[in-house]
């Protein structure tokens, strides 16, 4: 059993791939914080960190959690039911919006 | 190549439980906390939503900077988070490769993280009490111009917690699994199991610390 993921070993030190996404983690966290600091508009903030916010968990979970070399249907097990949290999320959004313009 | 695997995996097994195919050709005990996984992001998605309907309802929000330390102290938990991740990756390989101290020597390295982690939690959750944050609101002194909704002090217990909780486990869970593998009864695979839950702890994190502290 232990044997049984060795298969993607190419000759380079085994722990390379992890060093490497352990410093993009690192250097996309940085760029996360010096963004706030650089007083972007609004909107082209909150999409630049939700990107980079995407990215960071699709490193996590690809190389950390191994999941780029699981097969396709634990991969789309995992993935297909956060479309429910898409859904929850915009289906309170337009009444979260609307709501402190009724207050006035 | 997938496929010979799978043969091999069933002629090797007697398990029951294995039945007679293997469509996510894992084992069962990765495949549980796999789906556990999911049923938890869930979980930290509806608090996250909730969270982000609660901020647009409440219409202001105060600069997270006015009451939080980014640069010197949610910062670094980032950082400290993501380092134990590495470690914890790097435990989950040696197993793999049978490699006994290195395993239990970065299993220990990915506990002090989480405890690292838990420590500037306690620390940032003492200065926010300090400072007047509550449960049910903000009673402390504001900051002209400055307006302070009950939920702001509210989500950011209640997620926060969550996660610090899921820290916490986690690093029992890391202990347990750090012990057991000193004393050489561990398999490649409890090691793997539990990483992916670390993992998962890290990446929630990488989204509360986006959307409470950054955003």
């Amino acid at each position: 059993m232990a044997e049984h993921s060795e298969a993607r070993h190419d000759g380079t030190p085994w722990y390379r791939t992890y060093i490497v996404v352990w410093v993009w983690l690192l250097v996309i966290t940085v760029i996360e914080i010096a963004a706030v600091q650089v007083g972007l508009a609004r909107l082209l903030l909150i999409g630049v960190l939700m990107s980079l916010s995407l990215l960071k968990a699709a490193l996590i979970a690809g190389y950390f959690m191994h999941l780029r070399y699981e097969r396709l249907n634990l991969v789309l097990l995992v993935l297909i039911p956060l479309i429910l949290a898409v859904i929850l999320f915009t289906g309170v959004v337009p009444d979260a919006i609307t709501a402190p313009q009724l207050r006035r | 190549m997938a496929h010979a695997h799978v043969r091999e995996r069933q002629a090797t097994s007697h398990s029951v439980w294995d039945g007679g195919e293997s469509p996510f050709a894992v084992s069962w005990p990765k495949l549980m906390m796999w789906l556990f996984l999911i049923s938890d992001a869930l979980t930290f998605a509806a608090l996250l939503s909730g969270y982000g309907a609660m901020r647009m309802t409440a219409g202001v929000w105060p600069p997270q900077g006015d009451f939080f330390n980014i640069n010197f102290v949610v910062g670094p938990m980032t950082f400290i988070l993501i380092c134990s991740s590495a470690t914890m990756a790097v435990a989950v390989g040696a197993a793999r490769r049978g490699d006994a101290r290195t395993t239990v020597r970065f299993l220990f390295l990915t506990v002090l993280g989480g405890l690292l982690f838990l420590g500037m939690q306690a620390f940032e959750w003492t200065s926010f009490i300090r400072e007047g944050a509550r449960l049910t609101g903000f009673v402390g002194h504001i900051p002209e111009g400055v307006q302070v909704p009950p939920m702001f002090p509210a989500t950011f217990f209640v997620i926060t917690g969550f996660h610090g909780g899921h820290v916490t486990s986690g690093v029992i869970y890391l202990l347990v699994t750090a012990l057991r593998a000193a004393r050489g009864a561990y398999s490649a695979e409890e090691v793997e199991v539990a990483g992916l839950y670390w993992h998962f702890v890290d990446l929630v994190w990488v989204f509360i610390f986006t959307l409470l502290y950054l955003i």
